[in-house]
């Protein structure tokens, strides 16, 4: 009995979960850790503050206050309709993170489920479900997303969020595809398969789990590349309305020459931020795809 | 080869058919029609409803789009009613623009990540190749509208060596010397700025094909005959990592268009792009679907065009 319970111990302790490894070499990685870290506080504190603050009264323009620099009532100054430029920077690096989180959920969710039901079939239905994609693939994105925002009437984070993920889902889709289609050749497909297992069984309790760490991979680069995306059409002023500023906000103010030679306090916290963001959440995609692979680990 | 290149060609043509009816479907989603802006408001509305009918404005869709794309084909976009002109006209005028701001990014591309890729890949694991590894991780972190605005900053506005805005002095008289310089001067500041942030992930995908190269069989054989050091690099890996990247054109268009919007608008250069964004804000329609319908086009032309190139580099590719 004794021996059984350290036998199964060590075998604990031979394999880790996929996710403790993705753990532990986030840990191991000091740039890694200290972008989560950073990541971390950005999120609780925008989320924290912005319950405080209260976004109308943020947006609410004050034609007395308008382009003041940094002072001791507007830490960052105020913007061409006297708003708090402290105040946007904080709602808009939360509604930022709240779509990027949402569009990478929901491609994510799409992506994957297609991916593994291509991959896993095979044959036609597989070679049916690539034209799809590869029909989305071509399409121009970023104008199609623009004509959709100015033609829906009245939209605000969580359909803004869905018509940027009809276009977003493709890349991941891909990836899990191409993964499924070497999982299912394995042996413990075909066993589960002989055991009568139904296929739903053993696509999203079996394959997936097996595929998680690239999975949480993909989602975490992803992340990255939808803040960008995001910000980027706020900043071509078809993202969310003034009325709910986004860190693209803030920088399309920049498109003013004057705010951009002069107003320095406008646009740049909001650029530095968004590349901080960036680059933390890179930091930890990479660190997160070295644990992944097992011949680059470090830890 | 040629099977490959057939079979690639026959879905190329579903896929802008399939284009063209999203396209077309959103454009009837959008307000207003080809009468819209052309009328004079003391028409009265049976004439209208009688010239409606005439233009085929009120039958149904797939008629419609049977009329749309035959127009299509001869060259017919509509008409702009902003500007008072045909569609295929004005995007002519523009297109120039974008042309010379898309081929002199590309020569920028190709020129910063040749010379950095091979350095950085012969020299790997150096305090060189770090440095330009760096950069390239840096620069995918980097959206290019935020890089766009810094450029613009520094170099338009602080140091004042580039014009900020424009895509030509004025005054100038087309196809005088001084024209032209005038409107190199204009793209070379937007054209770098998309240059340095979309050649990273060429200078990363040279390099290592060649720290994969150099451990080749092939060069261990050219080593060993004594070819010099840098025939072996120059000749025999040089050549056989260029070619990958060759097929890297067809995608940079796909990333040069949605550049192209984000740089003309911040640049206020004059192209496709900026056209684009003014004739949403305009609502000026029958501009904007001729538009997303040429970027779709190009965009499902350069996958084409990768896709061949790279069908002709790597046989593997061809027998999928």
């Amino acid at each position: 009995m004794e021996i059984k319970n350290v036998q199964m111990e060590a075998a604990k302790a031979e394999n880790p979960t996929a996710l403790r490894i993705l753990w532990r070499e986030i840990f191991r990685d000091k740039l890694a850790f200290i972008s989560l870290i950073f990541l971390v506080l950005v999120t609780a504190t925008v989320y924290g503050i912005s319950i405080i603050l209260d976004q109308d009264e943020i947006v609410k323009v004050d034609l007395f206050a308008i382009h003041q620099p940094p002072n001791d009532e507007f830490i960052l100054g105020t913007d061409y309709g006297g708003r708090d430029v402290f105040g946007q920077l904080i709602i808009g690096t939360r509604n930022s993170l709240t779509i990027g989180f949402l569009v990478t959920l929901m491609s994510g969710i799409i992506g994957i489920v297609f991916g593994l039901v291509s991959g896993y079939f095979g044959g036609h239905i597989d070679n049916a479900m690539m034209r799809i994609l590869d029909f989305f693939n071509v399409l121009p994105f970023l104008m199609i997303v623009i004509v959709f925002v100015s033609l829906v009437p009245k939209y605000n984070t969580v359909t803004f969020s869905l018509i940027m993920t009809v276009f977003l889902w493709m890349g991941i889709a891909r990836l899990i595809r191409s993964k499924a289609l070497q999982e299912k050749e394995l042996d413990y497909v075909q066993a589960s398969r002989t055991l009568g297992s139904s296929h739903f069984k053993i696509i999203f309790k079996e394959v997936m789990p097996n595929i998680t760490s690239l999975i949480v991979v993909t989602m975490t680069l992803n992340l990255a590349a939808n803040i960008g995306i995001e910000s980027g059409l706020s900043f071509l002023g078809f993202g969310l309305p003034e009325s709910t500023p986004s860190l693209g906000t803030l920088l399309s103010y920049a498109t003013n020459p004057q705010t951009l030679e002069s107003r320095w306090w406008i646009w740049i916290p909001a650029a530095i931020l968004i590349l901080m963001l960036m680059l933390a959440v890179r930091n930890v995609g990479e660190a997160l795809r070295r644990a992944a692979d097992s011949r680059q680990r470090r830890g | 080869m040629w099977k490959f290149i057939v079979r690639r060609l026959l879905i190329t043509f579903p896929q802008i058919v399939l284009l063209s009816i999203l396209i077309f479907l959103m454009s009837q989603f959008m307000p207003g029609d080809a009468l819209t802006g052309m009328l004079d408001p003391n028409v009265d509305q049976s004439t209208i409803q009688e010239q409606r009918e005439r233009m085929g404005l009120n039958d149904p869709w797939h008629i419609k789009y049977a009329n749309w794309v035959s127009g299509l084909v001869q060259g017919d976009l509509g008409q702009s009613f902003r500007f008072k002109m045909d569609v295929s006209e004005l995007i002519s005028q523009r297109m120039e623009n974008t042309l010379l701001l898309g081929i002199v990014t590309l020569i920028f591309t190709y020129l910063i990540a040749i010379p950095l890729g091979i350095t950085s890949g012969r020299y790997n694991d150096t305090l060189l190749d770090q440095a330009i590894t760096g950069y390239t991780y840096v620069g995918f972190a980097t959206p290019l509208f935020i890089f766009g605005l810094v450029m613009l900053f520094i170099f338009g506005y602080q140091l004042g060596w580039f014009p900020t805005s424009g895509s030509v002095g004025p005054g100038m008289v087309p196809g005088t010397l001084d024209y032209w310089i005038s409107k190199l001067k204009h793209v070379m500041l937007p054209a770098l700025s998309m240059a340095l942030i979309q050649t990273v992930s060429t200078v990363q995908y040279l390099r290592s094909e060649i720290v994969d190269t150099k451990q080749k069989d092939f060069i261990i054989t050219a080593r060993a005959k004594g070819a010099s050091e840098s025939r072996v690099y120059n000749r025999h890996i040089f050549r056989n990592s260029l070619l990958p990247i060759a097929a890297f054109i067809g995608w940079e268009i796909t990333t040069l268009i949605v550049g192209t919007v984000f740089i003309e608008q911040i640049f206020g250069y004059p192209g496709m792009g900026l056209l684009f964004l003014e004739s949403i804000n305009m609502r000026d329609y029958s501009v904007v679907t001729a538009l997303v319908l040429l970027f779709g086009i190009a965009q499902i032309l350069g996958t084409l065009l990768s896709d061949i190139i790279l069908s002709i580099v790597d046989p593997r590719i061809r027998i999928k």
